[in-house]
């Protein structure tokens, strides 16, 4: 794709304005339960600002709850609750007086299934958060709006139909707004909940492109089953398995050089 | 053979609900006829209500009807949707089945009772408690006009919204816990407080649900007969004063059915027959709307 | 930023405050009445009011032992017509849920749920009363008869569809015929559930006048003929209530706490065997 590259610059440059700095995350001996059940024993993990960080592992092996750890979404699920410490540029959003919702403005987040608002039009879902904020002037809106549009590299398929519904997307398109609706408030770190199991290959590719592009600026943790995205889109990976962290690596160190047998035995395919 | 036998059993007895609407239709019709014939559409236009000329118009009664409907609503609306948002979305969870579990018993109390209560309870409080601050400071709004009864418009509106606001609770607080996870998680990941959330994603989603609900509760304060007849006067008469006596179209079936013969008798079942369709409307209308929720908004359109 | 936040999230508390006020206000009544129901009704119970008659216009004195009577022989009356139409419809319901005749008679179930039971009266009316020419318990059966259907219908529908496929696998597997299948096992499986929705449309008719007025009636001595007119509770609550006597008041005080606690006593029993069911399981 010749003009790939080209949208790449664009893409980042829209993504700068935008973010203005990118967090550093460091997990440390982080627990999780869903009543009785408990699904993360102690992971620490540091993941580094500006890189793509994946996270693999078997399904229900904690990867997901993890990542609903760094934004305290794991707590709103009845019966879930959590322990450890999770440090966001050194400062912990467990700390008691810490606001959730505050946490949640810094860590955006983008879900297995697209949901954009079905009620909204494409504008108001890429204006939502702000909008929430309590943001009224409508050039600051324009603005942002067509800048996360662009960040989301969908600026270009939409800008002539942003009255249109949401839903009126297609999958990929709306797996878009939705990281469009993410950035448009500016977060340090966004969280992917395997952003692409839904979509087609060709959506798939333009999702990780999009997760590579963004990473220029914005620290991104993404969770997957699937292998060679971890191998395509990250600069780390850390393995998961039955809610302890194995291994954590460089993403070409665990894919060629696994130090522990499990992940070996993860990535060559013998269970999972 | 015997399959298909007990299938033909099952299917009839399901269609009875299909033969039972349609007979109804046809005996009310019939039994309306005489008055359909003699008085046609000005029924609804006149005011005269004359056993003895045999004379009848059922404008009165469709003013009561509409308005006591409109002052519950008015009232049972906003604190309906406060119960429901207070029990989908904010309530903790220890508190929310008690809440809901009341609520059912609210609507479970049998008209009579609400009646009876009202007559010695709710009446002589309206009279003395409720009415003197509303004239004192209302009083000159011809809707707070004349000489507070108790007995009138503004009670069978306040006890209608007792009776109905359980219906708009437990059908909102429905459409509303429908509304998929991912839509509200969707706004709290953007940093939404509960209330946001619930303003940005879970109302607009669960809209036309929430609408059904308020038709059903329209068709059930359009239709209810006993409490209002025992409180609101009984008096023929169209006032803009919510203090003023008045009557509903259910409230003088209940009170002239047994007495009456020949075309009272017909006008009678005439504005019955009227209640029924104008309810049967509402009441599919709202299930619509209700049904239309669960599938979620996005897909209705494109 | 910082401003805006903290007026965000008092808005929050203020909404989560408003929200529950408005349920403390949805609430005070149903209190209210428990409340004056307790206060007026227990002093106004005594063992005359289950074994009298009513007594003479203004006598003080006299029950309501006919009118309980009457209104379960109303409802049974009823149930003759509401539960084998609603059970048997509503296992087609859950059978052929994808017929077009379910799809209707679903909504049609639905919308007579919501049919102003004053209009079932009617019809009672004009169908058996006006061709027998006199009021009789009979009629007041078929219109509480009616709007059993519906309620009955639709819980039936929900319990059979939560009958497990397995359980309906096993027998057709042992080569009982479906019919079998559904009266045998499937039902029973159900039962529980089924019971329990046909109790509260039962408790919910027992307590209905309007459909009664001009078809059961009522009546001050006692009845056991289906086509004559019959007593009722609710009519007889209505009756005295409506009255200019102090004696009548107290009452139809009494009568209502009796058919409250009847009618609640019945939602709160089944609502009490439901959650132990799910405990069990």
């Amino acid at each position: 794709m010749p003009d790939t590259t080209q949208a790449g610059v664009a893409v980042t440059a829209d993504a700068a304005v935008l973010i203005d700095h990118a967090a550093g995350i460091e997990a440390q001996d982080v627990h999780a339960w869903f009543d009785r059940l408990h699904v993360l024993r102690g992971v620490f993990m540091t993941i580094a600002p500006r890189r793509v960080t994946a996270i693999i592992g078997p399904s229900g092996c904690g990867k997901s709850t993890f990542l609903r750890c760094l934004n305290r979404m794991h707590e709103l699920v009845p019966g879930a609750r959590s322990s450890g410490r999770v440090l966001m540029d050194g400062d912990d959003i467990y700390a008691p007086g810490v606001d959730p919702v505050q946490v949640r403005r810094r860590v955006g987040m983008v879900f297995q299934k697209p949901n954009p608002f079905p009620t909204m039009s494409i504008y108001d879902n890429a204006a939502a958060g702000l909008r929430l904020a309590g943001e009224r002037d409508r050039r600051v809106l324009d603005e942002t709006v067509e800048r996360s549009l662009r960040a989301a590299a969908l600026w270009d398929e939409v800008k002539d139909r942003l009255g249109r519904p949401g839903t009126s997307l297609s999958g990929g398109q709306q797996q878009r707004l939705c990281i469009a609706r993410a950035l448009a408030v500016s977060p340090e770190v966004l969280l992917m909940d395997e952003p692409a199991s839904a979509l087609d290959p060709a959506a798939t590719l333009r999702i990780e492109e999009l997760a590579r592009e963004l990473a220029r600026q914005l620290t991104i943790v993404i969770v997957t089953h699937n292998m060679q995205q971890a191998a395509r889109v990250s600069d780390v990976t850390g393995f998961i398995l039955d809610g302890e962290l194995v291994e954590v690596g460089t993403t070409d160190q665990i894919f060629t050089r696994p130090r522990d047998r499990r992940t070996e035995d993860y990535i060559t395919g013998r269970f999972g | 053979m015997g399959d298909r036998l007990f299938a033909h059993l099952l299917a009839a007895m399901a269609g009875g609900v299909l033969v039972i609407t349609a007979a109804m239709l046809a005996a009310l019709t019939v039994g309306a006829w005489p008055a359909i014939r003699k008085f046609g559409p000005a029924f609804f236009a006149s005011s005269a209500w004359d056993p003895v000329a045999g004379d009848f118009g059922a404008l009165p009664f469709i003013y009561g009807t509409l308005v006591s409907s409109a002052v519950a609503l008015g009232l049972a609306v906003p604190l309906g949707l406060g119960v429901a948002i207070f029990l989908s979305e904010l309530a903790p969870g220890w508190l929310r089945r008690p809440v809901g579990f009341l609520v059912e018993l609210l609507a479970a109390i049998p008209s009579v009772v609400y009646g009876l209560w009202g007559i010695f309870v709710l009446v002589p409080w309206v009279r003395a408690t409720l009415s003197p601050p509303l004239k004192a400071t209302l009083g000159f709004l011809p809707l707070f006009e004349g000489p507070p009864l108790g007995i009138g418009m503004l009670t069978a509106g306040l006890i209608l919204a007792i009776m109905v606001v359980p219906f708009i609770i437990a059908v909102s607080t429905e459409v509303m816990r429908a509304v998929p996870t991912s839509q509200r998680e969707a706004a709290l990941s953007l940093g939404a407080t509960v209330w946001e959330t619930t303003r940005a994603a879970v109302i607009p989603y669960a809209r036309s649900g929430i609408v059904g609900a308020i038709f059903l509760a329209l068709a059930r304060a359009l239709g209810e007969t006993m409490a209002v007849t025992m409180v609101v006067g009984n008096v023929p008469q169209i006032r803009a004063s919510l203090f003023a006596p008045a009557y509903t179209i259910s409230a003088v079936i209940a009170n002239e059915f047994a007495e009456a013969t020949d075309v009272h008798l017909a006008a009678l079942i005439y504005a019955g027959l009227v209640l029924f369709l104008v309810t049967l409307t509402v009441n599919i209308l709202a299930r619509l709307l209700v049904a239309r929720a669960g599938r979620g908004p996005g897909l209705i359109r494109e | 930023m910082s401003r805006s936040y903290l007026r965000r999230r008092w808005t929050d508390r203020l909404v989560a405050g408003v929200t529950f006020l408005c349920a403390v206000a949805v609430l005070t009544p149903l209190f209210l009445i428990l409340f004056f129901l307790a206060r007026t009704g227990v002093g106004a119970l005594n063992l005359d009011f289950f074994t009298h008659l009513p007594g003479a216009a203004g006598e003080p004195g006299g029950g309501m032992a006919n009118a309980i009577a009457g209104t379960l022989l109303l409802v049974g009356l009823a149930a003759l017509l509401g539960v084998p139409v609603g059970v048997l419809g509503g296992t087609f319901l859950a059978e052929y849920p994808t017929s077009r005749l379910a799809g209707v008679v679903r909504l049609l179930a639905d919308v007579m749920n919501g049919v102003p039971s004053i209009v079932m009266g009617l019809f009672a009316y004009t169908i058996l009363v006006l061709p027998l020419r006199h009021f009789s318990a009979a009629a007041g059966g078929l219109a509480l008869g009616i709007m059993l259907i519906p309620t009955v219908m639709r819980t039936t529908e929900e319990i059979v569809r939560l009958v497990p496929q397995s359980v309906r696998e096993a027998s057709l597997a042992l080569g009982i015929p479906q019919w079998r299948t559904l009266l045998r096992v499937v039902l029973p499986t159900a039962a529980g559930g089924i019971v329990a929705g046909i109790m509260v449309g039962l408790a919910r008719i027992a307590g209905e006048t309007a459909p009664l007025l001009f078809t059961a009636l009522g009546n001050r001595f006692w009845n056991w003929d289906p086509l004559q007119p019959i007593a009722a509770l609710p009519l007889q609550i209505f009756a005295y209530a409506v009255s200019p006597f102090e004696d009548w008041h107290r009452q139809a005080w009494a009568g209502a706490l009796v058919l409250v606690s009847l009618v609640l006593g019945i939602n709160i029993a089944t609502r009490a065997a439901a959650a132990r069911q799910v405990k069990l399981r």
